[in-house]
């Protein structure tokens, strides 16, 4: 039993940190929501060449062979920085269901995929800047176009409908399963690394604010509001490394669901809280607030609602024949 | 070097000590749960179970075997908790001194001491009660004013003042607390950690029913109590920091073990079952219950590695106590709401003898002992987020 990240992890995590911050960090949304995407496709190369993007692939196939505790301490850190494009798609889903010669250019890099999913993740993002678009069904997978744009709340999200161009291929049905539950996860390590810096900007800009007289971060009225964030955020970490050690077991669907409703309730709350404490500036598009206010909302709703994720908690945790055995 | 990679695994010997803990648990436990602690006679009751699992080894797993332990480890220690709280074994009333005065025993007392009271404490046969608040320091503890005069002749001390909210004081054996037995000194110093006899000449106790009408608390009240040096915990004057090292126990670990909250989650998920009905929209509820209940089990494994890896807890004891204190009324609540109108119900006519009222009349007090939600929320804010001292007057926290 060893329930704490390894060091070689943290050092995964702090070489991802490295790159995304000499990349220019947040500027790198910045740049990609303002329809400059040179930026963020350079960072897309030095996060492959670091070895994100065959996180998940057998070295055997030329990834790391990595673990998904690693997964999500590296998507959290994408969470941290807003950094903006299809990495849940590219690197957690569709690595071990496209064939040989696209999960090489995934790995290296040069294919850039996106997906939809029926019912899960209904628009594919960024399909305009990606080489590939994918729609994933339970039990096949099929090379699809991209319908017209449409914009998001969150200004680096290009969103669209796909539609099928080519017959699907047939795969696993477990195996879809396990990759949509790996993204799922990804996507909540994602909510968790905004959240955590939404209480990060937060608590910083209550260090130096001052009205009355006095800095804001005395007033409890915030200092409650801000150690409510900390207790939530703290209590997913948990979930999330729990369901990573369970993807791919009887209990995997379970502990992502749980993961990925703890994850969007807390973020939810770090961006609220983070909101209020900054006042007006934080209302402005231009604060850099406003790229994890709006990250947090638009991924609330993509790879499985609330409602999606509590119902199939609720089947494995109320099915009164066993507690693993999902209700059909 | 922490290398070892992420697991929840248990060795064989792990389990084997949980199946063990499981079987003897099975056999043991009580029938008919046993009547609330809080009353004379069922204080007696729990009293005796003390003594049952004493005889079969399993009151203090984490102790040492000289004292009565088994000498197990943190890992072993969540187990067993797991175990007692899956069998609906009996509270613990012997929590006092076993988890809040034992640690600081171990840590600050003198072998005489430890002679004294360990063994006792693990077979009922010495039950504490704790002896902090007065009736003008609550969160404010360092503000109390009960005191403690030197008697050099008699070679101890003289209390004086009065103590309150002390739970369980009317039957208890004995209590510990400070006292102020420096008037000059400033807040923090001049206090002194006491354990004294409950019964002593000068002692009152006054019983107070709560909120659920049974005498789950008392105040105490010291007419020139005598004190010997030999129940001085630590030295003289330095009895707020002996002291701290509680409040650190009863807010982090040893208190409210995830056992309770999964045990209880269960339940929940049973009572679900047949009372669905009642209130359709409580479904989400029950699945919160269970999520947060899970994140709390694990993050129990979490601080278990930080600890063995050589770690220690701090002000993450705080948040820590938020959340289990919050979770618990939830929970409970939830409860409430599935069992609509019955929800009041208590004794033969009520669902499982009312115990979910009564329970959920429990979990209100967690916000307020334990230190106040309020000031744990001070302490995450100031000691884990850096923020600002100060803001409602106070000097320190
Ligand atoms: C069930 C139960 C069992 C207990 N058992 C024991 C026991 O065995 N022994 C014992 O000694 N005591 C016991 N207590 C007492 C407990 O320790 C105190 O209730 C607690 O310390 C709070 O003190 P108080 O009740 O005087 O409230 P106060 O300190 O007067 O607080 C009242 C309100 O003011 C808030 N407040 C106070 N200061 C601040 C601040 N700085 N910032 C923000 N808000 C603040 C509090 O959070 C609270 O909401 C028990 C209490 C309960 C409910």
């Amino acid at each position: 039993m060893k329930f704490v990240i390894s060091d070689e992890q943290r050092a995964l995590a702090e070489a991802i940190e490295q790159v995304i911050e000499g990349a220019g960090g947040t500027n790198v949304a910045r740049t990609w929501a303002a329809g400059d995407l040179a930026p963020g496709q350079e960072l897309w190369a030095q996060l492959a060449e670091l070895g994100l993007l065959g996180l998940c692939v057998d070295e055997a196939d030329g990834g790391m062979g990595g673990t998904p505790v690693d997964l999500v301490v590296a998507f959290e850190r994408l969470g941290y920085h807003a950094v903006p494009g299809p990495y849940l798609e590219s690197a957690a889903l569709l690595p071990n269901l496209v064939n040989p010669a696209i999960r090489e250019g995934l790995v290296d890099g040069s294919v850039i995929a996106t997906a939809a999913i029926p019912g899960l993740l209904t628009y594919a993002l960024d399909s305009a800047s990606s080489t590939h678009s994918y729609i994933v069904n339970p039990d096949s997978l099929s090379p699809a176009t991209a319908g017209e744009p449409m914009k998001s709340i969150d200004e680096t999200r290009t969103l669209s409908e796909l539609r099928a161009t080519e017959s699907a291929a047939a795969l696993d049905e477990q195996l879809v399963a396990t990759a949509i539950d790996r993204a799922t996860l990804g996507c909540a390590a994602v909510l968790l690394g905004a959240g955590e810096r939404l209480l990060h900007e937060a608590v910083e800009y209550a260090k130096i604010r001052q009205q009355f007289g006095r800095t804001i971060g005395e007033y409890q009225a915030l200092k409650h509001q801000l150690a409510d964030v900390r207790v939530a955020l703290t209590f997913v970490r948990p979930l999330i490394n729990g369901a990573a050690l369970d993807l791919g077991s009887p209990a995997g669907p379970r502990s992502v669901s749980a993961a990925k409703v703890a994850a969007g309730d807390a973020a939810l709350l770090a961006a609220r809280v983070a909101l209020q404490v900054h006042g007006a500036i934080g209302y402005t598009q231009e604060h850099d607030l406003s790229l994890w206010i709006t990250r947090v909302h638009a991924l609330l709703g993509a790879w499985g609602t609330a409602r999606y994720h509590r119902n199939r908690v609720a089947s494995f945790i109320m099915s009164p024949i066993s507690q693993l055995a999902p209700v059909a | 070097m922490n290398t070892e990679t992420m697991n929840l695994d248990l060795t064989e010997e792990q389990l084997a000590f949980a199946a063990e803990a499981r079987a003897w648990l099975a056999e043991h436990v009580p029938a008919t749960p046993l009547p609330s602690m809080d009353t004379a006679e069922g204080f007696e009751a729990h009293r005796q179970w003390e003594a049952e699992l004493a005889r079969g080894g399993w009151s203090v797993v984490s102790w040492p075997e000289e004292f009565g332990g088994r000498g197990a480890g943190l890992i072993e220690w969540v187990l067993f908790e797991e175990e007692y709280y899956r069998a609906g074994a009996p509270t613990r009333v012997a929590q006092n001194g076993i988890s809040l005065l034992a640690p600081i025993l171990f840590g600050h007392g003198t072998d005489a001491q430890r002679e004294r009271f360990l063994r006792p404490m693990t077979d009922g046969s010495l039950i504490w009660a704790q002896a902090w608040s007065e009736p003008g320091s609550g969160s404010d503890l360092a503000s109390i004013r009960s005191t403690a005069r030197r008697d050099e002749e008699r070679g101890g001390w003289i209390l004086n003042g009065q103590k309150t909210w002390s739970s369980r004081a009317p039957w208890a054996d004995r209590g510990f607390g400070l006292f102020r037995s420096d008037p000059e000194a400033q807040r923090h110093r001049g206090l002194t950690y006491f354990m004294f006899p409950l019964d002593a000449e000068g002692i009152t106790i006054r019983p107070i029913a709560q909120l659920d009408g049974t005498t789950g608390f008392a105040e105490i009240f010291f007419d020139d109590v005598f004190v010997a040096d030999e129940d001085v915990l630590g030295e003289p004057g330095d009895g707020w920091r002996v002291a701290m090292s509680t409040a650190g126990n009863e807010r982090g670990l040893s208190l409210r073990s995830p056992g309770r909250f999964c045990a209880a989650t269960d339940r929940l998920i049973d009572l679900w079952h047949t009372h669905q009905e009642q209130e359709p929209f409580a479904q989400d509820a029950v699945v919160d219950a269970w999520i947060k209940s899970e994140a709390y089990r694990l993050y129990t494994w979490g601080t278990v590695s930080t600890l063995q890896n050589g770690g220690d807890v701090g002000a993450e004891g705080s948040v820590n106590k938020v959340f289990w204190s919050e979770l618990d009324i939830e929970l409970h609540g939830t409860a409430l709401a599935l069992l609509g109108p019955e929800a009041e119900l208590r004794g033969p006519s009520a669902v499982s003898n009312g115990r979910w009222i009564e329970d959920y009349v429990f979990s209100l007090g967690g916000p307020i002992y334990a230190g106040t939600n309020e000031i744990q929320r001070n302490i995450i804010a100031e000691r884990l987020l850096g923020l600002p001292r100060g803001g409602d007057g106070r000097k320190s926290s």
